[in-house]
């Protein structure tokens, strides 16, 4: 009785290295929406401010949603498909998204 | 610039991008996904930067500190719109068998960041002084 065959693995482990990458970029994103939760709620608390704060925390939940939903993907099997152009371009209007909060919370 | 906004279509639609050629070698595109996170990585440092220099140089100028700051999330923005763009170009040019489009942003980007940690400097040095 012989097991079945394993799946072609890739030696050069590309779906790990793009899991991980993505990993890099959740953090990255998690220490930007933690100095915006900072800027919103160090000086003078206000409405506005806790609203733009708000914002920011929903953004960052959104990229951590695309995060997993992306490392999800790749685990699924061994040869995933490349990411969909609508998702990698939500990622980055997540990250402007980010600054645009900033921008109001400085001026 | 043209080019640009006809790309930016591109973003939201991925049959378009799937229409033309075919699929290239799944590690190349994971290493294009990986070239694009990289992108959005240096965007993300570029705005917390910018949120850095506004909350821990309290003692600098307020034109100097807000200047700096938006200065530093205007290269986030652009930075992580670029990184789609490119992104974009170069699935489709992996599609199409053509080379890989080069780009002078790299080079600008580095010139900005050494300008604002050269005027970083200067006034942190002044700011020290006076």
């Amino acid at each position: 009785m012989t097991a079945a065959p394993e799946p072609a693995r890739d030696p050069g482990l590309q779906p790990e290295r793009t899991r991980l990458a993505w990993r890099r970029t959740t953090l990255a994103a998690t220490v930007a929406a933690v100095l915006a939760g900072r800027a919103a709620l160090h000086a003078d608390v206000t409405a506005p401010r806790i609203a733009v704060s708000g914002l920011c925390a929903l953004l960052w939940l959104a990229f951590l949603a695309l995060a997993n939903a992306r490392i999800h993907a790749l685990a699924a099997g061994p040869e995933p498909a490349a990411i969909a152009p609508r998702r990698a371009t939500a990622a980055a209007l997540c990250t402007v998204g980010l600054a645009v909060c900033g921008a109001v919370l400085i001026l | 610039m043209i080019e640009f906004v006809r790309n930016v279509r591109l973003w939201f639609a991925p049959e378009e991008v799937r229409r033309e050629g075919g699929t290239p070698d799944y590690r190349f595109s994971l290493a294009n996904e990986r070239t694009f996170l990289a992108w959005l990585r240096t965007a993300l440092a570029l705005i917390g930067g910018g949120f850095a220099v506004d909350q821990f140089l309290p003692d600098l100028r307020w034109g100097w500190r807000a200047g700096l700051a938006l200065a530093l999330l205007a290269a986030g923005v652009l930075c992580s719109l670029r990184a789609v763009n490119h992104w974009v170009r170069c699935e489709r040019a992996m599609r199409r068998g053509e080379d890989l489009p080069v780009s002078r942003f790299p080079a600008v980007l580095s010139v900005v960041v050494a300008v604002v940690a050269l005027v970083m400097a200067v006034i942190v040095l002044v700011g020290w002084e006076g």
